[in-house]
This record gives C-alpha cells, sequence and structure tokens, in this order.
C-alpha cells in the first residue's frame, strides 16, 4: 500500500473515541504595564537585546556604533533606506557570500511587547540568511508597528503570505555548557533595536 | 528544595564569578537556558557513562542511574540546572494570570487535532504543495531515513546541515547516513557536543545538560582542536562556531524538524535559541523537515497558545530566541516535508495511552522528576527519557524498555507542569499494569507489584501498611534504608516519616465527618 494511504488509514482505524470539540480561543488582553514601546524594550532587554533611543542630532549608524561599542565595521549590510551599506543585497548570487558582514540592518514588521520580539519577513531582509551569518543585527522599528501579544502578532498577514517568517527576540544565545548564557552561539551576537518611525516615503511591508 | 537565600540545591556549585552576559541595568542575563546564580563545576570527575543498550535486551536503568550518582559532581551541577529551569518556569507560570486556561486550551487544541488527525494532515498536504512544498509520507524511522537519502542522492549534496531534531534521533538519521558517505552536521551546540563526543542526547532541549564544562572541553580539544587545560564557556562556545561555521556555509543542504505544523497554511514551526534551524534552512537551498504526523495543529491563531507556553514551560524563558515559520521555499530554494508515523497511528488507538501524543517536547516533566534529575536522561537507554520517555518507550519495544516505567516515585509532578496537560504519572502507572499482564517485567517485580497490588485493592490494609511503612522508615536501622540494593537511597536522606498519617490524623480531628464512611470513600 502507497504509505499516505496506509497512514491515513490507520489514523482513521485508530480514531480515539468521543467528540473532542476544538475549543475558541478568547482573546487575552496581555498586561502591558505602561507604555506599548517601554513594556517592548523591556521584554526585549530581558532576552538579551538592546534598545537604542535614536538621537536626531546624530546619524544612525554612527549612533549605534557609539551606543553599542562596536569598532568601525567593514561591511554593512542594509536593507533600510535610513542606512546607506557597503553590500547590495541585490547583487547577493548565494547566501554564503554574506559571511563577512559585519553589521545587518533590516526594518522589523511588527514588534511584539509581551516578549521584545520582532518579526522579519523575506519582504524585510531580502536574503533571509543576512540576519543570521552577519556578526551583528540592527532592527528599525516603528512604535505604531508594535502589537501587545503573541496572540494579536499571530493575527497579522505575513503568517498567510510570507514565504518565510520569523520572531527575532534578542541574540543568537546557547547556555548548553554549564548553564552558562553565550551570545552569538551560531549566529548573530548581538540584536539592537531603534525605536523609529517609518520614513514617510517608504510603505509598510 | 533550597537551604539559603540565593536558593541553589547545592550552594558548593555556587561561582564566584558571573561568566553570563548582563544587561543595559548591570543585570545578570539568564534567558534561554542559562541558569538565574552563576554555577562553576569544580572538582574533576570522570563524565558517567549512560545505560548499556544491547539489541532488545531489558534496559539496566537502575546499574546506570548508579553509575550517576557515583559521580557527584555531575549529579550535582544535572540536579541543580534541571531544577533551576523548572523554578525559572514557575516564575514565568506565575507572571501570565490566564496560564491554566492556556493549558487546558493547548490540551483542548491537540485532542482535537489528534480526534480528527485524517482531515488535518490531508489539509496539511494540500496547503504545502500548493506552496510548491514537496510532502513525503514516511510509515516508519527506515523509511524516513531511505526518502532523505533519496532526496540528497538526487541533488548530489555531500553535506547536510542540520538543527536538532528528537524525531531524526528516533529514525536514527545519522547512524543510517554514515553509511551513505553524506556527512551529518549538527548545528546546535550541545547536540554538536553531543556528536562529536559518539552520544545521544540526554535531555531533549538541553542535550548536553549532563555533561560538565571540563568533559567539552577534552571533547572539543579531542576533536576540534581547542585548548584541552582552557575550559571558560565562552571560548568553548567561540571554538565551536568557528570550526562550524564553514560546514554551514559549503553545506549542500539542510535540514530541520518542526515544532508545529499548520494546516490551515500548509506551514511549520521551528523553536530555537541559537538560530541555527535558520541557517541550515536559508543558507543552502534545498531544505527538508521531518515532522512527525502528531504534530499538527488546525490554525495559525493556535500557534499563540502553544508559542506562549512552549519555551516558558521548557526553560523558564518567556520565548526561544528564534521562532521561525516556513511556508513556502524562498526564490529558487527547494523545501521537503516529510511526514513521520513511525508507531503514531498506532498510538493513537491505545485507549489509555493515545493522549501521549499531545506532548510538544519542552522538557518540562524531566526538570521536575526526581529521578531524572538525579539519574541522567541516558540511564534511560532510549531517544526519550524522562517521564514523558516512561509513556513513549514501549511503545516502540515493549521488552527493551519494560524496566523504565519504574524508574518514577509516582509523585505526578510530571502532569503538573505539562503544558498540555498529559496524565503522564498515570500513564507510567498504567503502563506497569500492561508490562505486568504481558509479563515483560522481571519476576521479582512482579512479585512486588502482586503485594502491592493485593495491599491497594483493600483500602483498609492499604492505611496498615502506610503506617507500619512510616513506622518503619522512623525506627528502621540507616544501613536498611540505604544498602548498595537500593540505588535511589544512595547519598539520597530520606524525608522524616510523618508522625501519623493523613487519615489518622483526619479520624482523630474530624470523628464526626468520618463516621459512616466506609472503606475506600473516605
Amino acid at each position: 500500500m502507497d504509505p499516505r494511504d496506509a497512514i491515513l488509514a490507520a489514523v482513521r482505524r485508530n480514531r480515539p473515541v468521543g467528540e473532542h470539540p476544538l475549543p475558541p480561543v478568547p482573546h487575552f488582553a496581555v498586561s502591558e504595564a505602561g507604555e506599548r514601546a517601554a513594556c517592548f524594550a523591556r521584554s526585549l532587554e530581558l532576552m538579551g537585546g538592546k534598545v537604542l533611543e535614536p538621537d536626531p542630532a546624530a546619524d544612525l549608524l554612527t549612533a549605534y556604533l557609539r551606543g553599542s561599542g562596536l569598532a568601525p565595521p567593514e561591511i554593512v549590510c542594509s536593507a533600510v533606506p535610513e542606512i546607506a551599506g557597503n553590500r547590495d543585497l541585490a547583487t547577493v548570487a548565494h547566501p554564503r557570500d554574506l559571511a563577512d558582514v559585519d553589521v545587518a540592518v533590516v526594518r522589523a514588521a511588527c514588534g511584539v511587547a509581551e516578549t521584545g520580539s520582532v518579526l522579519l519577513t523575506e519582504a524585510q531582509l531580502q536574503v533571509n540568511a543576512v540576519a543570521y551569518l552577519a556578526q551583528h543585527l540592527l532592527v528599525l522599528l516603528d512604535p505604531a508597528d508594535i502589537v501587545a501579544s503573541i496572540h494579536d502578532a499571530y493575527d497579522r498577514p505575513e503568517f498567510h503570505q510570507a514565504r518565510y517568517a520569523v520572531f527575532h527576540t534578542g541574540p543568537s544565545a546557547t547556555a548548553d555548557i554549564e548553564g552558562v548564557l553565550v551570545h552569538g552561539a551560531q549566529g548573530v551576537r548581538s540584536l539592537t533595536v531603534v525605536l523609529l518611525p517609518r520614513q514617510p516615503s517608504s510603505v509598510p511591508a | 528544595m533550597t537551604d539559603e537565600p540565593g536558593g541553589l540545591i547545592h550552594p558548593e556549585l555556587r561561582s564566584e564569578r558571573n561568566e553570563s552576559p548582563v544587561g543595559p541595568a548591570g543585570q545578570r542575563l539568564q534567558h534561554a537556558e542559562g541558569t538565574s546564580q552563576p554555577l562553576r563545576s569544580k572538582i574533576r570527575e570522570r563524565q558517567p557513562r549512560g545505560a548499556e543498550v544491547n539489541g532488545r535486551r531489558p534496559i539496566d536503568h537502575e546499574a546506570a542511574a548508579a553509575r550517576f550518582i557515583a559521580a557527584p559532581e555531575h549529579e550535582k551541577m544535572h540536579d541543580e540546572r534541571l531544577w533551576d529551569l523548572r523554578s525559572k518556569r514557575d516564575a514565568q507560570m506565575h507572571a501570565i494570570p490566564e496560564w491554566e486556561e492556556l493549558r487546558e486550551l493547548a490540551s483542548q487544541i491537540k485532542q482535537h487535532t489528534l480526534a480528527h488527525l485524517d482531515e488535518y494532515l490531508e489539509q496539511f498536504e494540500a496547503a504545502a504543495k500548493a506552496n510548491g512544498v514537496h510532502v513525503h509520507w514516511a510509515t516508519d524511522g527506515a523509511a524516513h531515513n531511505r526518502i532523505v537519502h533519496g532526496i540528497l542522492r538526487d541533488h548530489g549534496a555531500k553535506r547536510l546541515i542540520k538543527s536538532k531534531s528528537m524525531l531524526t534521533e528516533e529514525c536514527g538519521l545519522r547512524d543510517y547516513m554514515a553509511a551513505t558517505g553524506i556527512e551529518v552536521v549538527e548545528t546546535d551546540l550541545g547536540e554538536r557536543i553531543q556528536q562529536l563526543d559518539d552520544e545521544p542526547p540526554s535531555h531533549v532541549v538541553v542535550p548536553a545538560v549532563h555533561k560538565l564544562r571540563r568533559d567539552v572541553a577534552e571533547v572539543f580539544s579531542r576533536t576540534l582542536g581547542s585548548d584541552p587545560d582552557t575550559d571558560e564557556v565562552p571560548y568553548l562556545a567561540e571554538r565551536q562556531r568557528e570550526a562550524t561555521r564553514p560546514l554551514i556555509l559549503s553545506a549542500d543542504a539542510g535540514m530541520t524538524g518542526g515544532n508545529f505544523a499548520v494546516a490551515e497554511t500548509g506551514s511549520f514551526v521551528v523553536c530555537t535559541n541559537e538560530g541555527n534551524a535558520d541557517l541550515s534552512a536559508n543558507v543552502p537551498a534545498l531544505h527538508i523537515a521531518s515532522i512527525g504526523i502528531e504534530k499538527l495543529i488546525p490554525r495559525v491563531e493556535h500557534l499563540g497558545v502553544f508559542i506562549r507556553l512552549l519555551s516558558r514551560s521548557a526553560l523558564g524563558s518567556p520565548i526561544t530566541q528564534y521562532t521561525s515559520h516556513f511556508r513556502r521555499p524562498r526564490e529558487g530554494g527547494e523545501m521537503h516535508v516529510v511526514l513521520v508515523d513511525n508507531g503514531r497511528s498506532a498510538r493513537l488507538g491505545m485507549a489509555e495511552f493515545w493522549t501521549s501524543l499531545k506532548c510538544i517536547r519542552c522538557g518540562a516533566c524531566m526538570n521536575t522528576c526526581p529521578v531524572f534529575r538525579r539519574s541522567g536522561g541516558l540511564s534511560y537507554g532510549a531517544t526519550y527519557a524522562g517521564p514523558i520517555g516512561l509513556i513513549l518507550d514501549p511503545t516502540f519495544d515493549k521488552r527493551k524498555y519494560s524496566t523504565l516505567p519504574f524508574a518514577s516515585t509516582l509523585n505526578g509532578s510530571c502532569s503538573n507542569v505539562c503544558p498540555v496537560k498529559i496524565n503522564i504519572h498515570e500513564q507510567i502507572f498504567a503502563w506497569r499494569r500492561v508490562l505486568a499482564e504481558e509479563h515483560e517485567i522481571p519476576l521479582v517485580k512482579r512479585q512486588m507489584m502482586q503485594a502491592a497490588g493485593a495491599v491497594l485493592s483493600r483500602p483498609a490494609l492499604y492505611r496498615a501498611a502506610i503506617s507500619t511503612a512510616d513506622s518503619a522508615l522512623r525506627f528502621l536501622p540507616r544501613f536498611a534504608v540505604y544498602n548498595r540494593w537500593n540505588a535511589w537511597g544512595a547519598g539520597r536522606e530520606m524525608p522524616p516519616a510523618p508522625k501519623e498519617t493523613f487519615h489518622t490524623w483526619y479520624a482523630r480531628t474530624h470523628p464526626a465527618a468520618d463516621k459512616g464512611s466506609g472503606d475506600g470513600s473516605a
């Protein structure tokens, strides 16, 4: 018998008795304890991420490097109009060509106050692997795009439309050895979010 | 559990120096599987090895547990770290008023899906195919391995990078691939440590939790050429990152598991802390995902319930660092999903045990289990260790895993922390009965069970026996409780026996209430 038919037949034969109705999922109002952006920042910082207040007087990249204490990067890969990088994502032939990127800059589709997560899809990343192969990730987030809870985030259209959608909540992390936390296990060593409204010209993704 | 304000069970493991990163306010970070207190092993000790596995011979869990207990530095660190995860889980639970409601929803959503699994599998398949995803069906582990090998061979793949998947452990994928000439590289740090040491993972979420830093330094010096005398954790993690990165960049294919598969959208979700599933799926052009058929959920909105429960239950962290949703292959890429049965459809037909299919592999039952914390995951000699393993493993082989349902105190803590409300301890007890009826348990344990059965079936006799046992605990000489035939007594103090049982206390303090209550109704 075809394995598909064999599995489905066995599942039907062994169907558990009883009704087992699907329960409705109620709307849970998650406590935000104050302003949503502040709640987002608190949550993200607990997960190892950093939040940077934009400084209108300073260049964004300069402010980021100063705030995060990073050495001047050689290769910056930007997917946002606010920062001009020196590696064009549109010309990347294979994801591995991004292995030498120091800083990647993207804009999040939305943020989640409950957990401090940012949502990214292929529309924001252009090349998905850039968010993992870069040493550091800088994410721009419009405070107006922050939703309260994970439940609210799953109401977004991305989960029905995007090929790839991912919540980033802080940097790549591991504590597999004696529970000692290390940032930059395999992916980015740091994740910084700048709360910066979208430019009027940029179309929301 | 703890005996000091800092909250450690084993205060001697406290590290004077914090190695973990700190947040912007200077607070020590403890997200992911990070400990809430700085810990450090101090005594050099050989790593105890797990249970010997010999074909279908019953696993001697007790002997392997005794070896683990005989390595006190390993045992203490294991106990401390897992209890810490349990404590962090409790803190997360208390911060969410609707926690119990979420557990009930998760349980009902899973039971509903399992009761209509044929429909949801067909819906998932149709949606995934419409998304351009290749869908394969594997009746067992061998079929799964053949399918994966076939896909890789068709693409001329020489190296496969993969993220952690208990299903591929269950199918024995790495052993199978070793004979094909295709290199398999695990990319989760803990899983990579285990692969390099030729050991299976000892825990579903923290695969190398039974190892100390010295053990990892030894493995890495032997396999990656790191400095054998340096056991600083950031150094060890960095060496692994540097060694794995070129393998990731040059891989021909990537593999992930799937924590959830959504029927509505044909998409699947993978949760990691390292971002290694995202590297595996997004760097090579070919992505293969192995998913057990029980991972289905109906709709995207249900993900909210499970994602909020999963990492909080597993690690006491609000969410994993990465929660990744794969719906369609990326431009120019190819995506395959292998739906694996391997005994799941048969389990669905077991009236007492089918709800074990609700499991979302968070490991909370392992972290809370006193037997698991003190014996180490490798003592179970099975893919799934700890309480959930005790009820899953016998469905794969009743003889080989016949001893496992006895590695439990039946204290019920596993059921209490389970995010999908599986009645784990009741199923453990039910397995003891099934194995006894089918003569899969050794004679000594059968005789003990018969005696226990005679006592338990008559409440008055049971109460007499309990009160005798408690008295005996109070007055027996220590050598009678702590002897070499009792692996659990070694290194452990029994709690002081109560002066009277609940029943005698209740009868004494509530004389009226007790009146007229016959045996078994009190």
